[in-house]
C-alpha cells in the first residue's frame, strides 16, 4: 500500500493506482477528456495534468496515467495547474469550436474566444473510438492515419471497412459525436442477414453478423460481454450522455428496411 | 572458426599481430559517409591500382576505415605508422603519394592541413589543431579500423573487455563498475546507465531484451551512425557486456534504413563475432547465450524516442506511450528491456577495460567521460569532435572548430539538436556538460552543435526549428500537437513583420506549456528554441515587432537592398549576377536598384568588392 497527499488530504491506495483513482477517492474532481474507465490509460489529451512534489522534484504529470508513489504530494489546481489546462482546451477549442463537449469545458474555464485560427474540426484525436475498437471490441476496424496535423482517425486505406461489425461502440464513446455509423452499412448487412435469426445487437442494428458463431446466444457472444465489461452497458446506451434520439433513429431505420 | 576461451582470444591477438608489421606503411583511406561525399571511392580505387601498378603489395598495406571526423576536409589519406595526415586528396594525388610518401619519405606540401588562423601545416594528424584538442577515447579507433574486418578490432584489444566482464566479473559487479564510472545516457536524457541495468536486472519476470537505439533523426547529426558504420564491433562488444550485466538473452539494433552503411557493417559485424563464439549460443563457452537482430526502421524523428522505438519493433504504430511504467519495468513485448544509445554502449567495453577509476577522471563532477558532438554551421572546421566533458563552448568553437569562416562575429551555438537552446555569446565559456547546458536552457541532446555568425536571425532560427518539430510531432498529445504549431505560427508572422504587441508573452505561456504538459522528450523540449531566443535576443523579437526590422538582415519581407552613394564606383559586377535585372547603370557610374525588380537573393551582395551593396 502506498501512502501520498492529495491536495493536502492523506490517502492510502493500492500500489499502481492513478492519481486520478486516488483523487476520486478523495472525492477531487479533475477533468478529463481521452480517459475512460474500461481502456488502458493513453495520456493524450494532457487536460488532467496535475503538480506532483517528491523531494527536489516538482513537475506536471497527468493524472489518468501517473502511478502514486510513496511520500508523494499531489496539487491538483494550482494556479499553475490551471492556467496549462486554460491553455490546453484554449488549443482545443480553436481546433473544434463548434464541438459541444469542448465549448462548455472552455464556458467553464470563462474562456470566451480562442486566441489562434480557428480549424473547424470535430474530432480532437483523443484515441477512445481506436481503443475502444481495438481493446473492448476486439476488431481494429478504424486506427490512426498519418502524423502530427495531418493526424486522423481512419479506416485503413480510407475505403469502407469490412471488419467492423458496427457495434457502434465507437461512436458511444467519441466526447464530440464525431462519427456518425452510417445508416448504409447497418443495411448492407441487416440486407446480408436475410435471416430471422438476429441477436440483440444485429436487431437494433448495430452488428453485421452474418453467422454468428455462438449461435445467436447473446450471453455466450464474447463481443457482448467485453462491451458490457468495459462500457457496462451496451454501447449505445453507455455514451456519458445516453443518445436517445440515435437509438430511435437507429429503430426507425430498422421498421423502416423491415418493411 | 570458433574462439574456445580467453586465452584463444588471445592466441588469435597475438597471430594477428604477427602477421602485421608495425613498421609496414599502412594508406588509411576514410570511407565514411562524409568522405564519400567527396567521392572518396575514387581514391581507395586509385590507391588500390596504384599499388598493383608499382607492384608495391608486400611493402604496403591499405585500409579502409570509418569516419575520421574532419568529414569537412575529405577525402581524407592517413599514413601510418607515422600518421602523416593528407586532406582533399584527389585521384590524381594518388601516384604522388605512393611515390614520393610512401617510397621516398617524402610530404607532398599541398596536401596537408593549413590551420587558417596561423597558417602553419602541420605533417601529422595529432599535430592538426582539430584533432589535438580533442580526447578521442571512443571514436579514436575509426580512423585505425577496417569496420568489416574483426581482426583489425581484435587487434586493438577488442572483445577483452567482454572476456574480462563475462570471466572475471558477476553481473552485479559490472553493474558497480559501471556505477562507478557514473556513465550517463549519451541518447539525451543523461540518465544513469547503471541505474537502468539495475532497474531491469532486478525485474524477476523472465524474459528480458537490450535494445540499442541508432535512430539518430536530428538534423545534422551523424556521430552514432558514424560509430555504427566506422566500429561496429565496440558498440557490439558494449552491447554484450549490457546484456550479459542485465541477464537479456535477445537484444535489437534499431537502426535506420536511410544509413545502408552503418546497416551494412553492423550486419557484417554481427556475421564475424558469431562466426568466432563472441556472440551468439555459449559466447566463449562461458554458457552465456546471447543473440542480435537489426530492426532496420522507417525513420520518423519520434520513432527515436523509446516507447515510440519499442512500439515500432513490435510492429504498432501506437507513438509514445506515458512513463511510468518504464521500459526497465515493462517494454518490449511488456518485458524488462533496457535501451542504450549508441554512444553510450560504445563507453562500455572503455569502463570495463580500463576501469572506472580511470574512466570517472575525465570529465566534470556529475558527467564524465567525454562526449562526441556534431560541430557544424559557421565555423571553420566541420566535423563529428569528441571532448571531455567540461570543456569550455569557446575551446570547442575556436581552437578545435577554428573559429568563425570570413572574419565574422560569433552569435550564438545551438546545443542539442532541433530542440536543443541557442547559447549567447556572454556564456562562451560554459564548461560543456549535462547540468550545465539545462542550466542555461538549452540541453545535451544527442550532441548536435550549431555555430551561428552575426548574419543569423534568432527568430529565424527559432522559426526554423519550430518548423522542423511541427513536422515530426507525431500528434498524439495536445500541447505538442497543437502549440507547437501556435509557436510556428505566431514566429512565422513576427518574420514576415506580422508581429503584434503581446506576441513575445503569448509565446512563453505556449511554450510553458507545451514543455511542462506534453506526454514525450519531443513535446517536452519543443519549447527549449522559443525560450532561449526570447530570454536571450528578446531585443530581436522586439524590433521586428516594434520596428519590423530584421536586425540581422535575414527575414526577407523586413529587409530591402540598396546601393551606397558613397562607395559604389560603378564597376557593374553585380549587374549580372542579379536574376531580375533590378541592377543598372552606366560603367564607372553609381549604380542603381529597382525595390520594385529585386526578389532580395542577395546575389548583387556576395558579389560586390566594396561593400556598396547595404541591406536595411
Ligand atoms: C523525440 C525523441 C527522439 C529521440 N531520438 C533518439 C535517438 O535518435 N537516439 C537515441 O539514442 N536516443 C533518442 N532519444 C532518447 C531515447 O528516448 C532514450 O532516452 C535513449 O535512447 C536512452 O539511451 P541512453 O540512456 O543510453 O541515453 C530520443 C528521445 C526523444 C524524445
Ligand atoms: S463500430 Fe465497432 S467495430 Fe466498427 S469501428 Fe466502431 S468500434 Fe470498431
Ligand atoms: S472520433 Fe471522437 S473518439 Fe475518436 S479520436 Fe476523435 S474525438 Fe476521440
Ligand atoms: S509530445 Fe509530441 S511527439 Fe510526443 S506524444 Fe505528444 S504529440 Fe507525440
Ligand atoms: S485524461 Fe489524462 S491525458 Fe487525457
Amino acid at each position: 500500500m502506498i501512502t501520498l497527499a492529495v491536495d493536502n488530504q492523506e490517502i492510502t491506495v493500492k500500489e499502481g493506482t492513478t492519481l486520478l483513482k486516488a483523487s476520486e477517492k478523495l472525492g477531487i474532481e479533475i477533468p478529463t477528456l481521452c480517459y475512460h474507465e474500461g481502456l488502458l490509460p493513453y495520456g493524450a489529451c494532457r487536460l488532467c495534468v496535475v503538480e506532483i512534489f517528491k523531494e527536489k522534484e516538482n513537475r506536471m504529470v497527468a493524472a489518468c496515467s501517473f502511478p502514486v508513489e510513496e511520500g508523494m504530494k499531489v496539487v491538483t489546481s494550482s494556479d499553475r495547474v490551471l492556467k496549462r489546462r486554460r491553455m490546453i482546451v484554449e488549443f482545443l477549442l480553436s481546433r473544434c469550436p463548434d464541438v459541444k463537449t469542448i465549448k462548455d469545458l472552455a464556458d467553464r474555464m470563462g474562456i470566451k474566444k480562442p486566441r489562434f485560427k480557428s480549424k473547424n474540426l470535430d474530432c480532437i484525436l483523443c484515441g477512445l473510438c481506436v481503443r475502444v475498437c481495438n481493446e473492448i471490441a476486439g476488431i481494429g476496424a478504424i486506427g490512426f492515419v498519418s502524423r502530427g496535423k495531418k493526424l486522423k482517425v481512419d479506416t485503413p486505406f480510407h475505403m469502407a471497412s469490412d471488419v467492423c461489425i458496427g457495434c457502434g461502440a465507437c461512436s458511444s464513446v467519441c466526447p464530440t459525436d464525431a462519427i456518425e455509423m452510417e445508416l448504409d452499412a447497418v443495411k448492407r448487412f441487416l440486407e446480408l442477414l436475410g435471416s430471422e435469426h438476429k441477436c440483440r445487437y444485429a436487431l437494433m442494428g448495430l452488428i453485421s453478423y452474418k453467422v454468428c458463431s455462438n449461435n445467436y446466444e447473446c450471453w455466450k457472444c464474447k463481443i457482448d460481454q467485453r462491451i458490457r465489461d468495459a462500457l457496462g452497458t451496451h454501447p449505445i446506451f453507455a455514451a456519458k450522455k445516453i443518445k436517445k434520439e440515435k437509438v430511435n433513429q437507429y429503430f426507425s431505420f430498422l421498421k423502416k428496411i423491415q418493411e | 572458426m570458433r574462439i574456445a576461451d580467453e586465452s584463444g582470444l588471445k592466441e588469435l591477438k597475438n597471430s594477428v599481430l604477427q602477421e602485421r608489421d608495425s613498421l609496414r606503411p599502412c594508406i588509411t583511406i576514410c570511407g565514411g559517409t562524409g568522405c564519400h561525399g567527396y567521392a572518396c571511392e575514387k581514391v581507395i580505387a586509385a590507391v588500390e591500382n596504384e599499388i598493383e601498378r608499382q607492384n608495391l603489395k608486400d611493402k604496403v598495406s591499405m585500409r579502409v576505415t570509418g569516419c575520421h571526423g574532419f568529414c569537412e576536409r575529405g577525402p581524407i589519406v592517413v599514413i601510418y605508422p607515422e600518421k602523416v595526415f593528407y586532406q582533399r586528396v584527389a585521384v590524381d594525388d594518388v601516384p604522388e603519394i605512393i611515390s614520393q610518401t610512401i617510397i621516398n619519405s617524402k610530404i607532398i606540401e599541398r596536401l596537408l592541413y593549413t590551420d587558417p588562423n596561423t597558417g602553419v601545416k602541420p605533417v601529422h594528424e595529432d599535430d592538426v589543431p582539430f584533432y589535438n584538442r580533442q580526447k578521442r577515447i571512443i571514436f579514436g579507433n575509426n580512423g585505425k579500423i577496417e569496420p568489416t574486418n574483426i581482426s583489425d578490432y581484435i587487434a586493438l584489444d577488442g572483445y577483452g573487455a567482454l572476456c574480462k566482464a563475462l570471466f572475471h566479473m558477476t553481473p552485479d559487479q559490472i553493474i558497480e563498475e559501471v556505477n562507478k564510472s557514473k556513465l550517463r545516457g549519451r541518447g539525451g536524457a543523461g540518465f544513469s546507465t547503471s541505474k537502468k541495468w539495475a532497474i531491469t536486472r532486478a525485474s524477476k519476470k523472465g524474459m528480458k531484451f537490450i535494445i540499442c537505439n541508432c535512430d539518430e533523426g536530428d538534423p545534422g547529426a551523424y556521430m552514432d551512425r558514424s560509430l555504427m558504420e566506422g566500429n561496429p564491433h565496440l558498440v557490439l562488444e558494449g552491447m554484450i557486456i549490457g546484456a550479459y550485466a542485465i541477464g537479456a538473452h535477445e537484444g535489437y539494433i534499431y537502426i535506420r534504413n536511410e544509413y545502408p552503411l552503418a546497416v551494412r557493417n553492423v550486419g557484417i559485424a554481427i556475421k564475424q563475432a558469431e562466426e568466432l563464439g563472441l556472440l551468439g549460443k555459449n559466447i566463449l563457452n562461458s554458457g552465456f547465450n546471447f543473440t542480435i537482430t537489426v530492426h532496420k526502421a522507417a525513420g520518423a524523428f519520434v520513432c527515436g524516442e523509446e516507447t515510440a522505438l519499442i512500439s515500432s519493433i513490435e510492429g504498432k504504430l501506437d507513438g509514445p506511450r506515458p512513463r511510468p511504467p518504464f521500459p526497465a519495468q515493462k517494454g518490449l513485448w511488456g518485458k524488462p528491456t533496457n535501451i542504450n544509445n549508441v554512444e553510450t554502449l560504445a563507453n562500455v567495453p572503455l569502463i570495463i577495460e580500463r576501469g572506472a577509476d580511470w574512466y570517472s577522471k575525465i570529465g566534470t563532477e556529475k558527467s564524465k567521460g567525454t562526449k562526441i558532438f556534431s560541430l557544424v554551421g559557421k565555423v571553420n572546421n566541420t566535423g563529428l569532435v569528441e571532448v571531455p566533458m567540461g570543456m569550455t563552448l569557446r575551446e570547442v568553437v575556436f581552437d578545435i572548430g577554428g573559429g568563425i569562416p570570413k572574419g565574422k562575429n560569433f552569435k550564438a551555438v545551438q546545443t542539442g539538436g532541433p530542440s536543443g537552446g541557442c547559447i549567447p555569446e556572454s556564456l562562451i565559456d560554459l564548461p560543456v556538460d549535462f547540468e550545465r547546458l539545462t542550466e542555461v536552457g538549452s540541453m545535451m541532446g544527442s550532441g548536435g552543435m550549431i555555430v551561428m555568425d552575426e548574419n543569423t536571425c534568432m527568430v529565424d532560427v527559432a522559426k526554423y526549428f519550430l518548423g522542423f518539430l511541427d513536422d515530426e510531432s507525431c500528434g498524439k498529445c495536445v500541447p505538442c500537437r497543437e502549440g507547437i504549431e501556435k509557436m510556428r505560427e505566431i514566429l512565422t508572422n513576427i518574420c514576415k513583420g506580422e508581429g503584434e504587441e503581446g506576441d513575445i508573452e503569448l509565446l512563453e505561456e505556449i511554450a510553458l506549456t507545451v514543455k511542462e504538459t506534453s506526454l514525450c522528450g519531443l513535446g517536452q523540449t519543443a519549447s527549449n528554441p522559443v525560450l532561449t531566443t526570447i530570454k536571450y535576443f528578446r531585443d530581436e523579437y522586439e524590433e521586428h515587432i516594434r520596428n519590423k526590422r530584421c536586425p540581422a538582415g535575414v527575414c526577407l519581407d523586413l529587409i530591402s537592398y540598396s546601393i551606397d552613394a558613397e562607395k559604389c564606383n560603378g564597376c557593374g559586377a553585380c549587374v549580372r549576377p542579379c536574376p531580375t535585372q533590378a541592377i543598372t547603370g552606366e560603367k564607372k557610374k553609381l549604380h542603381s536598384l529597382d525595390q520594385e525588380k529585386c526578389i532580395k537573393c542577395g546575389a548583387c551582395f556576395e558579389t560586390c568588392k566594396f561593400d556598396s551593396i547595404i541591406i536595411k
